[in-house]
C-alpha cells in the first residue's frame, strides 16, 4: 500500500497508524545496504536539511547527518544554541522561521515540551522531533521497533520488559504506547518513585493491553523476550537528592542474564552509564549498538518519505 | 408550600445544573467579585430533578462565548438560562468544544505554551464525560483542568 509521507511532520509516534509504522519499518528494511555505505544513492541530492540542536545529542544528530548524507543531501545546522540568537532572546518561533527559509525539512532537539509541535506551526516545511524535553522522540521510538521486528520478526506477543527511569524518560513513553498499538506483552520494571505514569498504563489498556508494574527485575527477566534498559536521567531529575536514591538500583550483568531465555535481546537507547555491565557487551544478548547503527537507516526512509524522494 | 431559596432575577444569567461543588470554581472564571460589580446569588448543594446540583445567578450580565468555554470544562452538564423582566428569554447547554484555546493554562511549567513563544495554549478534547483534556503541544493531561484556567 502506497502511503503519502510527503511533507508530513514526524511529531509524536501518536501520529502515526500501524499502517504507517510498518510501511516505513519495510522501507527502512530497503535503506540498509545505503545505510552500511555498501550502495550509494542521490536521492535528496537538491536537498538541504536543518539540524537545531537546542540540547546535545550524539547518536539521534550524528545518524540524521549520516542519514542525510547516505542519501546525497546536504546538513546544515547547529549543536549548541549558544552560539545563536536564542541566547539573544529570540523566539523559538522565530528561530524555526529562519531555518524554513533556509531548508527543505528541520529536525528539531529541544529541552522543551511540545517544542516540535510548535515548530511544525511554524514551519512550512516538514518538522522531525528528535526529542522535546521529557516529551516524545518518535524517531527513537521507530528504530526500536524496527530493532524488534528485525530480531524478532513480529512485535505481537513478546513480553517486552522496559526497565529503569519510566517516569521522566522519554523514549520508553511512546515506546510502551507504540508496543501497546501492536499487541506486545508489558512489564514495567522500576523503582517505586519512577514508576510508569498513570496516564502511558491508560493508554496501553485502552490498546487492549493490560501492563505489569513491578521492581522485581530477577522475576522480570525470566520470561522476557526483549529488556529494554534506560540510564536514570540525571537532568530530568526536579532534585538531586530523589535522583542520588534511586541511581544504580538496577544493573543487567551476566549474573542476572543466566536466567534469561536463549533469545533474549537487551537494547538500551544509549548512552549507558552504568545500568548494563560492560561484560553484556559481549554476550548474544546485547543489541544496543545494532539498535544505534538503525537509527541510520530508519532516518534514511524518513527523510526520503517525507522529502518526496521516489522508490528506489 | 414552594420554597424559594435564592430570588428571582430581574435581568442577567442563571447557570444551573453545575456540578456540585464547583460553584465557586465558575465565580473563579467569571472573575467575580474582583471584576464585577454584579449583584450573584450562590446556591450549592440544591436538589434538583437528577440529583444534586450548584446554581450560580449573575443579575445584570450577559456571558460571552469564551466564558461559556470555560464555564463547560468545569461544569459539562451546566445549563445558560437568559433572564430579561423575570422571564428566561434563552435557555441553552454550554457545549465543550473539540479543541479550547486560549482559555486554560498547560499545568506543564516546562511545555513551550507556557514560554514567551507567539502562540495561545491548546487543549484538545479526549473525552467528555468525565472531561479529559490533552495539551496540543506537550500532549500532558492536566489532572485538575480548573486550576489552568486563565
Amino acid at each position: 500500500m502506497a502511503m503519502n509521507f510527503k511533507n508530513r511532520d514526524i511529531i509524536s509516534i501518536k501520529d502515526f497508524s500501524k499502517e504507517d509504522i510498518e510501511y516505513i519499518i519495510d522501507y527502512a528494511k530497503k535503506m540498509i545496504p545505503y545505510a552500511k555505505g555498501e550502495r550509494s544513492s542521490t536521492l535528496l541530492k537538491e536537498k538541504i536539511l536543518s539540524t537545531l540542536f537546542f540540547e546535545p545529542s550524539t547518536r539521534t544528530r550524528l545518524s540524521f547527518e549520516s542519514a542525510m548524507n547516505r542519501l546525497g543531501g546536504k546538513v546544515i545546522g547547529f549543536q549548541d544554541p549558544s552560539g545563536t540568537s536564542q541566547k539573544k532572546g529570540e523566539s523559538l518561533a522565530d528561530t524555526i522561521r529562519m531555518a524554513d527559509s533556509y531548508s527543505d525539512a528541520i529536525v528539531i532537539r529541544h529541552p522543551q515540551e511540545g517544542a516540535a509541535r510548535l515548530a511544525a506551526e511554524f514551519a512550512e516545511a516538514p518538522v522531525l522531533n528528535a526529542g522535546d524535553g521529557a516529551g516524545q522522540h518518535p524517531t527513537q521510538c521507530l528504530l526500536d521497533l524496527f530493532t524488534i521486528m528485525t530480531e524478532k520478526k513480529k512485535i505481537k506477543g513478546n513480553n517486552v520488559v522496559l526497565l529503569g527511569d519510566l517516569k521522566y524518560g522519554r523514549t520508553v513513553h511512546s515506546l510502551a504506547y507504540a508496543l501497546a498499538m501492536f499487541k506486545a506483552d508489558l512489564t514495567f520494571v522500576s523503582p517505586e518513585t519512577l514508576r510508569m505514569p498513570k496516564e502511558v498504563i491508560n493508554e496501553c489498556k485502552e490498546l487492549g493491553i493490560e501492563p505489569t508494574s513491578t521492581t522485581n527485575l530477577e522475576k522480570a527477566i525470566k520470561d522476557a523476550d526483549v529488556l529494554y534498559v534506560t540510564r536514570i536521567q540525571k537532568e530530568r531529575f526536579p532534585d538531586a537528592e530523589e535522583y542520588n536514591r534511586v541511581v544504580g538500583t538496577y544493573q543487567v550483568n551476566t549474573a542476572l542474564l543466566k536466567d534469561a531465555k536463549k533469545d533474549l535481546i537487551v537494547m538500551h537507547p544509549l548512552p549507558r552509564v552504568v545500568e548494563i555491565a560492560p561484560e553484556v557487551d559481549k554476550t548474544p544478548y546485547a543489541l544496543y549498538f545494532t539498535q544505534a547503527f538503525n537509527g541510520v537507516p530508519v532516518r534514511m526512509a524518513l527523510l526520503a518519505l517525507i522529502l518526496g524522494g521516489k522508490n528506489q | 408550600m414552594k420554597e424559594l431559596k435564592i430570588t428571582p432575577i430581574k435581568e442577567g444569567t442563571v447557570i444551573d445544573h453545575i456540578t456540585p461543588g464547583n460553584a465557586v470554581k465558575v465565580l473563579h472564571i467569571l472573575k467575580i467579585p474582583e471584576s464585577s460589580s454584579s449583584v450573584v446569588s450562590v446556591a450549592m448543594n440544591v436538589t434538583g430533578k437528577t440529583g444534586k446540583k450548584d446554581i450560580v445567578k449573575v443579575e445584570n450580565r450577559e456571558l460571552n462565548p469564551k466564558e461559556l468555554d470555560k464555564i463547560a470544562l468545569i461544569a459539562p452538564k451546566a445549563t445558560i438560562n437568559i433572564i430579561r423582566d423575570y422571564e428566561v428569554v434563552k435557555k441553552h447547554k454550554v457545549e465543550l468544544p473539540n479543541e479550547v484555546i486560549g482559555i486554560a493554562k498547560c499545568s506543564n511549567p516546562t511545555c513551550i505554551s507556557n514560554a514567551r513563544e507567539p502562540v495561545e495554549s491548546r487543549f484538545l478534547v479526549i473525552q467528555k464525560d468525565p472531561i479529559r483534556i490533552r495539551c496540543y503541544y506537550c500532549e500532558r493531561e492536566p489532572e485538575d483542568i480548573a486550576a489552568g484556567i486563565i
